[in-house]
């Protein structure tokens, strides 16, 4: 464990920790998605569990500095940075390729009326 | 609804945002990326969507504490098991059976009167999935991940969880390779329990270590 790690979360560390009871796995679906994709991709073999957590706490540390309360609330939007940052490390996809992708969906959501299945073109 | 009766609503605001009004609601930002990620990775052959969907399921409906909680009962009643989960955790866990491959390394940990056990993991959240499903949200937040080492009893605390003084806090840091699980003391009463009516009594919190078993 890192010094630094301590010292950059140390206003949110030293709050109380905050506990729900019966609180659901995910809130939305995206968030069960992110988490299943990045361990698919460790079963895959594309990263190691080592490369996962140092993504995911880099992630998070990243957060901090950006002002994140990282209170477990926004957890999973780490989880999908790391994700990100790995599959560009790892040369499985680009920035600019995911970025492209993410305006394709937007855009096949804009051409698609309500009710019927959105599609990429 | 259906689009037109979402459309007619919106009629007299004109052709513009009768148009905007019947698109397909825009997913939110992430959403959008994880669908981005998700279409690219299923492309390359790297991901399966029905696999995803498979260990969302399992993760939501079939993984969680209730394993972990038959390990422990399982430990307290047969002596031979505990000295095997005790000497090598994953091998002993292997033996029940559970369900997700997860190849993590497990290592249990016990309470004893003189000495209490707690998990964090300070870097970000690694945690034992395969005996306790996903960690709760405090258990991913700041402040358990510094306090947990800082002020143990201050942490323990807050849980409801007072030891006396003499007691010794042992705090484990789990990594991607080393996942702790926490043995806790069976509860003095529950000796007519069976083993099912004792995994009943086990909590996750009592197996991350922030609580202990208490008799019913």
């Amino acid at each position: 464990m890192s010094e630094p790690a301590l010292k950059s979360s140390a206003d949110t560390a030293l709050q109380p920790i905050r506990r729900a009871e019966g609180e659901p796995l995910f809130t939305e679906p995206w968030e069960a998605q992110a988490l299943a994709l990045a361990i698919t991709l460790q079963q895959a073999g594309c990263f190691t569990a080592v490369e996962w957590a140092e993504a995911l706490g880099a992630a998070i540390k990243r957060a901090q500095a950006a002002g994140d309360p990282d209170d477990g609330s926004t957890y999973y939007h780490h989880v999908l940075a790391a994700l990100e940052h790995l599959v560009q490390v790892k040369r499985i996809a680009s920035a600019d390729l995911l970025a492209a992708r993410k305006a394709a969906w937007i855009d096949a959501y804009e051409r698609t009326p309500h009710g019927k299945p959105v599609e990429l073109r | 609804m259906n689009p037109h009766e979402h459309g007619h609503e919106h009629h007299h605001e004109g052709d513009l945002a009768h148009h905007h009004d019947i698109h397909s609601e825009l997913p939110s930002d992430p959403a959008l990326r994880v669908k981005a990620l998700e279409s690219l990775l299923t492309e390359k052959g790297l991901v399966d969507p029905a696999a995803i969907d498979a260990w969302i399921e399992i993760y939501e409906s079939r993984i969680g504490p209730r394993n972990g909680a038959k390990v422990i009962a399982k430990a307290w009643t047969d002596p031979a098991y505990k000295r095997r989960l005790l000497s090598d955790a994953t091998k002993a866990i292997g033996e029940l059976d559970f369900l997700g491959r997860q190849g993590q390394h497990i290592v249990a940990v016990e309470n004893t009167p003189e000495t209490h056990n707690l998990v964090v993991c300070t870097l970000c959240s690694c945690y034992p999935l395969s005996v306790l499903g996903l960690p709760p949200v405090w258990y991913k937040s700041a402040p358990y991940r510094s306090r947990a080492v800082l002020d143990p009893r201050g942490v323990l605390k807050e849980f409801g969880t007072e030891l006396p003084e003499h007691v010794k806090i042992r705090v484990w840091d789990s990594t991607a390779e080393v996942r702790y699980l926490v043995l806790p003391e069976r509860p003095a009463g529950t000796e007519k329990l069976s083993e099912e009516q004792l995994a009943a009594l086990v909590t996750r919190d009592s197996m991350i270590g922030v609580a202990k078993v208490k008799a019913p």
